[in-house]
């Protein structure tokens, strides 16, 4: 279907797309017009260590809260972090969330294509991992991948807590970051909690998105 | 650009004298567009490579809009392989009737919106109201605007003319007339208001089934659109409902995925003064179990096509809609976004709205005239649009008329009847430049005459003079001091 007059609008628009550009050349190649590529892909060389370390300073500049804990730990990490809210039904992703949570006192919900939004409206929080972290913007990006859920789950509920492994899920910026995601998979950057800066153009944390974000690194954890 | 002009919107002189005189209103875009502009210069200055990103990203825009026929074609492709459907509409009128029948087809009576430009540019909402469906506005500035009864006055937040005692007087009171009623009590705290939104759009997300939305990009070689925003109420809209419906302006397309490296760097620090908006969602197509099932891409022309077609003005094609340009216009700090007449304001509507609806108008006529020229727009532009260039090149046109394309035709503009003062004195000037003679004695006649200066000029003159003081005369003009004194080297 191509709009409400078949294609004849389809045509109008490209024939006056071409008439318009009459005065470029007619041998110029679509890639011809220079770009030139001079920016930087990285704003300084850092260790993993430093890496790890921007990115929770960032994290926490936009309010997220960053706890780090070693594979071992984090059980009892996201354990702690429920049970600081009485979270009681968790929405828990196929993949490592389910075995990060295995003995915590929750009800798990797991996810699924069932579930609408006004279920997940039910729910507490969310435990999810993501497919990488940006540490020069202090972004986490989502995509569906294992333990990340479909996108209305990281969502609804108010509270995310997301899991970064250190060791391969940070890198240093976005030039790096966009290099490294499947465009064909839905992807969602998140950096910090919901918010706005619509009244009087001051940042107020807090509108639709979960209110509250947690951000959990976690050094050598497995899966 | 076709779609709503509200009947008699006057030209823009007439809205600043009006609204200059607002001191409440000067006061809030004085403490708003000061805040954000200090956090800005913070944002850019973190990144070291801010010139070649710059740099960057205009020569991506242009490169993209010298074959824009081929990305746009390439785009319908890759979004109809990822199981999206793409429709084209040449102008607003076009579009509101797709989206209107779209919508009609699902039965429902109701869209929830992602706050959109294009859609404000057609006029979207009136034309579903006409066919009784309904459209709610779920970006918190947005929702604002819509329960005042207001029109937009800033691209990134429309109501930014409001400020939080209004916003807590239009929760109380309106509320409750589009749902859910505000609560009791409600203060005028910043998080308050953001806490009454929340509460009042909650059950709208929950229930949705259709949404509208624009895009930030769109990516040639994938089919993929972004999304751009802080809230979660983008993110609600472009996942919870069954059917999505995006409209969007055919210069938002970009040829690679590696481009948007550029831009999701330039837009987020130059707009909120932020290192990354808090979300941002990229979708390509639909998804199996995640997300919308039916995805509509409306392609917009509305103007944009006869905009590519001027060489000097096809530029402001470039804009990401940043609006750090307004944000340090000192024009736009002290007649507000209502002035210039159109969903886009600040320097960027200068330049955008007449060449989308031509200058017709005198509305349109007066725009390219909002401006000082003092170059500050120019200089913060994250795409390097020279605005100062283009409101030159749009004063030309106004004043002595010229080739323009409009609505994809060639056409001659006539001259302006109202600048017929500016075009006679342009011409005295050149003839006078031309001949020494009579500028030395027209000088001399001048300088004895100086106590006479009135503060405003008679007759045809006073329109010149309603906005711009007079020059004072000096003594003795510059000509004949250097020929007394080469310049002071002999004292």
């Amino acid at each position: 279907m191509k709009g409400t007059d078949g294609g004849a609008s389809r045509a109008r628009i490209l024939a006056r797309v071409r008439r318009a550009l009459a005065d470029v050349p007619a041998h110029e190649r679509p890639r011809d017009h220079p770009v030139a590529r001079d920016y930087l892909r990285v704003h300084g060389r850092r260790s993993p260590a430093e890496s790890a370390a921007l990115l929770a300073a960032h994290l926490a500049d936009y309010r997220a809260r960053v706890h780090r804990c070693g594979a071992d730990g984090l059980p009892r990490l996201l354990r702690d972090l429920l049970a600081e809210r009485g979270a009681r039904r968790v929405v828990v992703p196929a993949g490592p969330p389910e075995e990060w949570l295995a003995g915590a006192p929750v009800e798990r919900v797991p996810d699924s294509p069932a579930l609408t939004p006004y279920d997940l409206d039910a729910v507490d929080a969310v435990v999810t991992g993501c497919a990488l972290a940006i540490a020069e913007t202090g972004t986490l990006v989502l995509d569906g991948g294992p333990g990340q859920g479909r996108r209305r789950v990281t969502l609804v509920p108010d509270h995310h807590i997301c899991v970064v492994r250190t060791a391969d899920q940070i890198v240093d910026s976005v030039p790096q970051a966009l290099e490294r995601l499947d465009p064909l998979r839905p992807l969602t950057w998140v950096s910090g909690p919901s918010a706005t800066s619509d009244i009087e153009l001051d940042r107020v944390e807090g509108v639709h998105g979960p209110r509250l974000l947690d951000v959990v690194l976690v050094a050598d954890a497995a899966g | 650009m076709s779609g709503p002009v509200p009947l008699g919107m006057p030209a823009f002189p007439d809205a600043a004298a009006v609204s200059t005189r607002d001191a409440r209103l000067r006061a809030t875009l004085r403490h708003a567009t000061r805040t954000i502009r200090a956090k800005r210069g913070a944002a850019v200055a973190e990144l070291d490579d801010w010139r070649q990103l710059r740099a960057a990203a205009a020569a991506v825009k242009d490169r993209t809009l010298r074959h824009l026929d081929h990305h746009l074609v390439r785009l319908e492709e890759r979004v109809t392989a990822a199981g999206g459907t793409v429709h084209w509409a040449a102008d607003a009128d076009e579009a509101n009737r797709i989206v209107t029948a779209l919508v009609r087809e699902t039965g429902e009576r109701e869209v929830l919106k992602v706050k959109s430009m294009t859609t404000q540019e057609t006029g979207l909402n009136a034309a579903l109201a006409e066919a009784g469906v309904r459209a709610y506005e779920t970006d918190l500035a947005e929702l604002i605007v819509q329960l005042g009864d207001d029109l937009p006055s800033h691209l990134l937040v429309p109501a930014i003319h409001r400020g939080r005692s209004e916003i807590r007087g239009i929760f109380r009171d309106r509320m409750a007339d589009w749902g859910r009623p505000a609560p009791a009590g409600l203060t005028d705290r910043p998080a308050d208001l953001a806490e009454a939104a929340r509460l009042h759009l909650r059950e709208k997300f929950l229930r949705a089934r259709v949404a509208v939305s624009g895009a930030n990009f769109m990516v040639a070689e994938t089919g993929t659109l972004v999304v751009v925003e802080s809230e979660g109420n983008g993110r609600m809209c472009l996942t919870l409902p069954e059917t999505l419906i995006s409209v969007v302006g055919i210069e938002k397309v970009v040829p690679t995925w590696r481009d948007l490296e550029v831009y999701l760097q330039l837009l987020p620090r130059s707009s909120t003064a932020e290192r990354m908006n808090p979300y941002t969602s990229m979708w390509t197509g639909t998804t199996d179990g995640d997300g919308p099932r039916a995805f509509h891409l409306v392609l917009l022309d509305n103007g944009r096509t006869d905009t590519l077609a001027d060489a000097v003005g096809r530029q402001v094609l470039r804009c990401i809609r940043c609006s750090a340009c307004l944000n340090v216009c000192p024009v736009y700090e002290r007649a507000g976004g209502h002035a210039y007449g159109s969903p886009y304001p600040g320097p960027i509507g200068a330049v955008l709205t007449p060449q989308l609806r031509g200058t017709a108008s005198a509305l349109e006529e007066s725009l390219p005239f909002a401006s000082s020229l003092c170059g500050a727009c120019y200089e913060v532009c994250p795409v390097a649009i020279d605005i100062p260039e283009v409101l030159l090149h749009l004063r030309e046109r106004v004043a002595e008329g010229g080739e323009a394309t409009v609505r994809g035709v060639r056409a001659v503009v006539r001259p302006a009847r109202r600048h017929a003062l500016e075009r006679g004195l342009m011409a005295a000037a050149g003839l006078t430049l031309q001949h020494p003679g009579a500028l030395r004695s027209g000088q001399r006649l001048a300088a004895r005459l100086r106590r006479l200066r009135p503060r405003r000029l008679p007759g045809p003159g006073r329109a010149w003079t309603d906005s711009r003081d007079l020059p004072e005369v000096p003594e003795e003009s510059f000509r004949d001091w250097w020929a007394r004194t080469r310049g002071g080297a002999s004292s």
